[in-house]
């Protein structure tokens, strides 16, 4: 069992700046996110998109942002865990219990979920019988490289992961390639790879097609796809691999006894705790009237949830309102001198 | 105000008037039709605003940007007259646009 002062739920730019509001304060906190690096959507969805709407910032990009935000709360030395998600919160007494799939387990006075919209997850094929093949035939992710050696492999989607896996696993097992459109969206370099393998016939690509059944009984024997005048094509296929993306889920936040407004918490606004005493939301996830997804909302509301967490976190003590211009003990807390 | 018509995968469909300048994402979302998640909140990041759009309106509309392309891609089972419903801004000349939401989202 960990003690801290805040657990944050979710790595995103929202979470990150929350361990700095927090940490002026003189509170601890600890970050667990689900992915396998911090930084949120910010990474996962547009690492190399601009933004334009961060205040005194004219331009930067999600990753930019994430480094940025890093290297304000280094000096406060925060754990992450990451590749976690939480699974179960519990009350005790005036504080919280909270359980990871990783076992982890933290004891702290305050939650704060900056989960924006749920942890991601890789889009599910939809395909009749696609869920009883998952794992077995059917893989969203490449974990061993070796499990896919000498075998007649179907790679869907269009994008950089379905084309370098495709690449990749080229070397050793027979590939057919099935996108919906005839362009695919990858590297130049890659791209012109890939086409020197389909003309060594190394690699097969099937276009404009999108996967129709799929049959078997315990593994998969053979797909058919479809293409766009109706045409029917059947392929010898031992996996699918499938890239489309990834989705976001809620998760098991939606039964923690929150007040939900569809897929987003309901706060107060004025400190955004949740109607859990201890449960605060913001960025994203949390809606309240007028409320806007932007990053600068985020930043502002684990301001003032921050001043919550403090008075709960330490209940003999005053809080103090003070700026990081002249305040002798936050500039202490950042190591400036 | 513009008249959009959201039919949903069983053949049901409500029509309702939308403001000129949201997009017809916005208007669904406003109006609570079922069918069109959003996500993302429309940043062209998650493609669960996905729609078929008819046939007449899709050639009229102004067209997809690569980004949007790309995303539609992730969608599930899109079609040649497949659109993000977030980069469909409403405007006079959109009156009676008519929209299907597909089965599921994601």
């Amino acid at each position: 069992m960990i003690k801290t002062d805040v657990v944050i739920i979710g790595a995103g730019p929202v979470g990150l700046f929350a361990v700095h509001q927090l940490g002026i304060k003189g509170l601890k906190a600890v970050v667990v996110d689900n992915l396998d690096k911090v930084g949120g959507q910010c990474i996962e969805l547009y690492p190399d998109k601009p933004i334009y709407d961060i205040p005194a910032v004219p331009e930067c990009t999600g990753k930019d942002l994430t480094d940025k935000l890093l290297e304000q709360i280094k000096p406060f030395k925060t754990t992450f865990f990451l590749n976690e998600r939480v699974e179960e919160v519990k009350e005790e007494g005036n504080n919280w219990i909270v359980k990871t799939n990783n076992n982890n387990q933290f004891n702290a006075p305050n939650i704060l979920i900056a989960g924006g919209v749920g942890s991601f997850e890789p889009r599910k094929l939809t395909t009749k019988g696609a869920e009883k093949f998952e794992n077995k035939s059917i893989f969203y992710s490449v974990k061993n490289k070796d499990d896919f050696k000498n075998k007649n492999i179907s790679i869907f989607g269009g994008g950089d992961s379905a084309l370098d896996w495709a690449l990749e696993l080229s070397k050793f097992s027979k590939i057919t390639l099935v996108h919906r459109r005839n362009e695919f969206r990858g590297a130049p370099h890659t791209l012109n790879e890939i086409k020197k393998l389909e003309e060594q016939k190394k690699i097969s690509i099937k276009t404009p097609c999108q996967l129709d059944k799929i049959e078997g009984e315990d593994k998969i024997k053979s797909i058919s796809i479809k293409y766009e005048d109706g045409k029917i094509e059947n392929i010898t296929t031992d996996f699918i691999l499938s890239f489309f993306g990834l989705v976001m889920k809620l998760g098991p936040i939606a039964e923690w006894g929150l007040n939900m407004d569809k897929k987003t918490i309901s706060v107060n606004p004025k400190n955004f705790e949740t109607n859990k005493k201890g449960i605060f939301a913001a960025g994203d996830i949390c809606s309240y009237p007028g409320k806007l997804k932007l990053i600068l909302s985020g930043f502002h509301e684990v301001a003032l949830a921050s001043v919550e967490c403090f008075k709960r976190a330490r209940p003999n003590e005053k809080y103090r309102f003070e700026f990081t211009t002249s305040s002798k003990t936050i500039q202490d807390r950042l190591g400036k001198k | 105000m513009p008249k959009i018509t959201y039919v949903d995968s069983q053949g049901n469909s409500k029509t309702i008037e939308v403001e000129n300048g949201l997009t017809v994402m916005e208007g669904a979302i406003q109006n609570d039709i079922p069918g069109i998640d959003a996500d993302c909140g429309g940043s062209m990041a998650c493609a669960t605003c996905h729609v078929y759009v008819e046939e007449k309106w899709f050639n009229k509309l102004p067209k997809a940007e690569d980004a949007e392309i790309d995303m539609i891609d992730m969608a599930v089972e899109p079609k040649k007259n497949s659109r993000l419903s977030c980069q469909l801004i409403v405007s006079d000349e959109l009156e009676g646009l008519k929209v299907t939401t597909p089965e599921k989202q994601s």
